[in-house]
């Protein structure tokens, strides 16, 4: 709950200050795509994803060791998926999940169910039948 | 203060949620989905951490005429539910299974998650030029 609170506020900040709704997929796309002077504060945000992690990694270096061992090329496809999809359907767990949900969009709903519901199909078939 | 300053900031704590939350471990985001097998509820938490802040906050800024540093909210309009919207979603789920990671944690991965992160990142980067090429050539 905490962690998803933090969460909550991030994206209220960005609302608050900036107007933008915080969706991550849409900011990383807009890093190379957008105007020129609407680049620099998707790279900030993004970086400050990166430190978030690492200040929180000093602090509680025991609390989580990246994956071994996982098949690569389901990292690879799956980003490629998520690339192609994201981009098709505007938006991903932060952009439609909890902000256009807060927002009571029935895009936002109507894609959250989907791809929530996607996500576990998909899981169901990499872990219980194959 | 700065918009970049904002998104600095608005990012670390963003980061700092996926990190308390555990999002950015991609073994427990598959055991959340892993709604048959060995089910792992605990990140239907931080969703709804999250959209308990956002449903009040959102109501209360957006009452204002406008943000603080910036003319005018940038909010989609659309309310249609059309077949891009169900495909692209229906895409990104698979993805999201196949790898455990949405964009949010695998950018902040990218510290310190290993190879794995840069791997996600870069496909997904793949895939958005590619979604971009493939519409352009078909419009």
């Amino acid at each position: 709950m905490l962690g998803g609170a933090l969460i909550g506020l991030s994206v209220t900040l960005l609302l608050l200050f900036n107007g933008r709704m915080a969706g991550v997929s849409g900011i990383m796309n807009g890093l190379f795509q957008a105007p020129k002077d609407e680049r620099i504060w998707r790279s900030t945000f993004l970086l400050g994803l990166i430190i978030g992690a690492i200040i929180f990694q000093a602090v509680l270096p025991d609390f989580f060791t990246p994956r071994q061992g996982y098949p690569i090329w389901l990292v690879a496809v799956g980003g490629f998926f998520v690339g192609v999809g994201t981009r098709l359907g505007n938006g991903c767990t932060s952009g439609h999940g909890i902000c256009g949900i807060a927002n009571l969009s029935k895009r936002s709903i109507f894609a959250t169910l989907i791809f929530m519901g996607f996500g576990m199909v998909t899981v169901y078939i990499i872990r219980h039948v194959l | 203060m700065s918009k970049n300053f904002i998104a600095l900031l608005s990012g670390i704590i963003f980061g700092l949620g996926l990190s308390v939350s555990q999002m950015i471990n991609p073994n427990k985001v598959i055991n959340f989905l892993d709604i048959f097998g060995q089910w792992d509820p605990s990140l239907a938490f931080v969703m709804m951490g999250a959209l308990l802040v956002t449903f009040i906050s959102f109501r209360l800024v957006l009452k204002r005429p406008e943000p603080l540093l910036e003319e005018g909210f940038h909010l989609s309009k659309r309310t249609d539910i059309d077949k891009a919207l169900v495909t692209g979603a229906a895409l990104f789920g698979v993805g999201w299974g196949m790898s455990g990671y949405c964009p949010g944690p695998a950018v902040a991965n990218l510290g310190s998650g290993g190879f794995e992160a840069i791997i996600m990142v870069l496909s997904i980067y793949v895939g958005f030029f590619s979604q971009k090429w493939f519409s352009n050539r078909n419009s």
